[in-house]
């Protein structure tokens, strides 16, 4: 074991790291300040294909604690949004991260990070309905 | 085992991000968020405040997340040597590499940001690629929020959530592996006919 190697390493890695997170948390405190939660449920039209694409879309770009996304996707169904369109959004929310893109990119590699955040995107909407289909299947009502 | 491992990337950091584009980038990323924020106090100062105390509200919530992160980059690079990384999570691992990455992914806590850099490393020392993106992908179930999911949209509905995220969290992993090796295959073709 070589600690002051290790140290070192960890020390140079923090160096690098920190500046790029700082960026991050920095471009998400802006955009929770400047979108407002409630401007989501003017996205959401009660189209069936629509939504769940919405959904995602808006799961992609938004960021933060998966806490918020059950809130707001709580409050969603609450006033009559799709549960496919909730569902694309909180998966969204979590699997695909836009705003943290650059950063994947940059320390995972550019073909990587895309083809997970396509991925993550498309795997959203299927399962969401797969989500419903399964629900529905089994006589459960949400 | 697989010749094929980690990213392809040289360099004597865990994680690190290679040659000077690396930092450069950092810096004009950090740059130009900086800029936005200058913009917005200008023409909104209220927004400028909010968003600052947001920032310093996530900054306190995820500072012991990211000490923790670096704990363990240094107790990896410490402990963990190529050859074990190989064995638990190299392209030989089988079932027992997929579902190690499937429980480290529900464990991690905090952004999921601050993974990449360990990930970058766990690569270099020999993870199957895939399981990167099974680890980052089942992120999406957190245990200690499953009580909240289950209040909000009922317990069959977060069952039922849960194993799709599960299956989907397979397929996602091998579609990156096989980008990756798409791109590795594309780049070897294009230097051998040059």
């Amino acid at each position: 074991m070589d600690v002051r190697s290790s140290a070192f390493k960890t020390y140079r890695t923090f160096l690098q790291i920190i500046p790029q997170i700082l960026g991050i948390i920095l471009l998400i405190s802006l955009a929770l300040t400047v979108i407002p939660p409630e401007m989501y449920e003017l996205v959401f039209t009660g189209n069936p294909v629509a939504d769940p694409i919405a959904g995602a879309t808006i799961g992609s770009v938004a960021a933060g604690n998966p806490v918020t996304s059950y809130v707001i996707g709580g409050e969603l169904l609450n006033i009559g949004i799709s549960l496919t369109a909730v569902t694309a959004f909180i998966i969204a929310w979590v699997t695909v991260g836009v705003i943290q893109l650059p950063v994947e990119i940059n320390l995972l590699g550019g073909r990587f990070a895309i083809t997970r955040n396509v991925c993550g995107f498309f795997f959203a909407i299927i399962i969401a309905v797969l989500t419903q289909a399964t629900l529905t299947l089994m006589r459960v009502t949400i | 085992m697989n010749r094929m491992q980690g990213d392809g990337r040289k360099g004597n950091g865990p994680g690190l991000q290679k040659g000077a584009g690396g930092s450069k980038f950092t810096l004009i990323f950090l740059a130009v968020v900086v800029g936005l924020y200058l913009v917005t106090a200008l023409l909104d100062y209220e927004t400028f405040m909010a968003a600052v105390q947001t920032f310093i509200g996530i900054m306190l919530q995820i500072l012991p997340v990211l000490a923790l992160v670096f704990v363990l980059i240094f107790l990896v690079d410490l402990f963990i040597r190529p050859q074990a990384i190989a064995r638990h999570l190299g392209y030989e691992s089988g079932i027992k590499g997929w579902l190690l990455a499937m429980v480290a992914g529900i464990i991690a806590t905090g952004p999921v940001y601050v993974w990449y850099s360990m990930l970058a490393d766990f690569q270099e020392k020999g993870m199957r690629i895939a399981f990167s993106g099974v680890f980052l992908y089942m992120r999406s179930v957190k245990l200690p929020f499953i009580p909240l999911m289950i209040y909000y949209f009922g317990g069959a509905f977060t069952a039922v959530v849960t194993f799709y995220l599960i299956v989907f969290s397979i397929l996602a992993g091998i579609c990156c592996e096989k980008a990756v090796q798409w791109g590795r295959i594309a780049s070897a073709k294009s230097e051998y006919g040059n």
